[in-house]
């Protein structure tokens, strides 16, 4: 009966194996630095999961103490949680440093997402210049404020949608 | 026993690939990336060798490992970054 747990452990060390050797195989064949942590990390944190809670339950069945499962599940809780936080600092680093996208790569969230930032820096300070100067005018100070962003957006290139 | 050799095998030869990575990344952030993926893979191979020796305080090691792992690339992202 306690050997199925043993049998169940195997072939979760073989999934997990299987995703380790994906994660490898995406880290060479990925033409980026961000397509290749995005391809590598998450299967990596996948099959670390198999591997560890696998190798729990292979000893259970193999007849050592229950404690296995839980020291097992205690490691792989913790990969789960700081394996997307190191990926995540790393690539952070990797644009702040200003390494390039591949030329394919068609989505720059952050990008899109820091140009928004100033923007909105920009057109909040001219919405209060003009409520200062105007107290009545509002919709002129706003229709201003709405053209001068525009006119950053065109010459940007953003894609608004 | 014979098993655990093939799933050792395995997990070495996904090292072996990272490796390639290591040593050819164009940037310091790629090998970086691979080191990271490669500390991962050295905690589950830690986790089967402490079923292979029959040791449970060998899963102690794993779980230091995978702590020191992770604090060693947070410093280096930093350092990329130019935070320290």
């Amino acid at each position: 009966m306690i050997e199925v747990l043993s049998w169940i452990g195997q072939a979760l060390i073989l999934i997990g194996t299987f995703f380790y050797f994906l994660s490898t195989l995406g880290l060479i064949r990925m033409p980026d630095v961000y397509n290749r942590m995005q391809t590598s990390t998450k299967s990596a944190t996948l099959g670390s999961l198999g591997v560890i809670i696998g190798v729990g339950l292979w000893a259970v069945g193999k007849g050592y103490s229950v404690a296995w499962i839980s020291m097992t599940v205690i490691i792989a809780a913790f990969i789960l949680l700081t394996n997307p936080i190191s990926a995540h600092v790393l690539i952070k680093a990797a644009y702040e440093k200003g390494i390039p996208l591949w030329h394919g790569s068609v989505v720059d969230k952050y990008r899109e997402f820091l140009e928004r930032e100033k923007k909105g820096e920009r057109n909040e300070e001219t919405g209060a210049k003009s409520g200062t100067e105007a107290d009545a005018g509002t919709g002129s100070g706003s229709r201003t404020g709405t053209q001068e962003g525009s006119q950053t957006g065109i010459e940007t290139g953003e894609v608004r949608t | 026993m014979t098993p655990m050799y093939v799933y050792l095998l395995l997990i070495g030869i996904a090292v072996v690939l990272s490796m390639y990575r290591v040593f050819r990344g164009p940037t310091a952030v790629d090998r970086l990336v691979a080191v990271d993926i490669m500390t991962t893979l050295t905690v589950g191979m830690m986790v089967l060798y402490a079923l292979y020796y029959g040791r449970m305080i060998y899963l102690s090691v794993a779980l230091v490992y995978a702590v020191l792992a992770f604090a060693g690339v947070i410093a280096f992202a930093r350092y990329l970054e130019g935070g320290i």
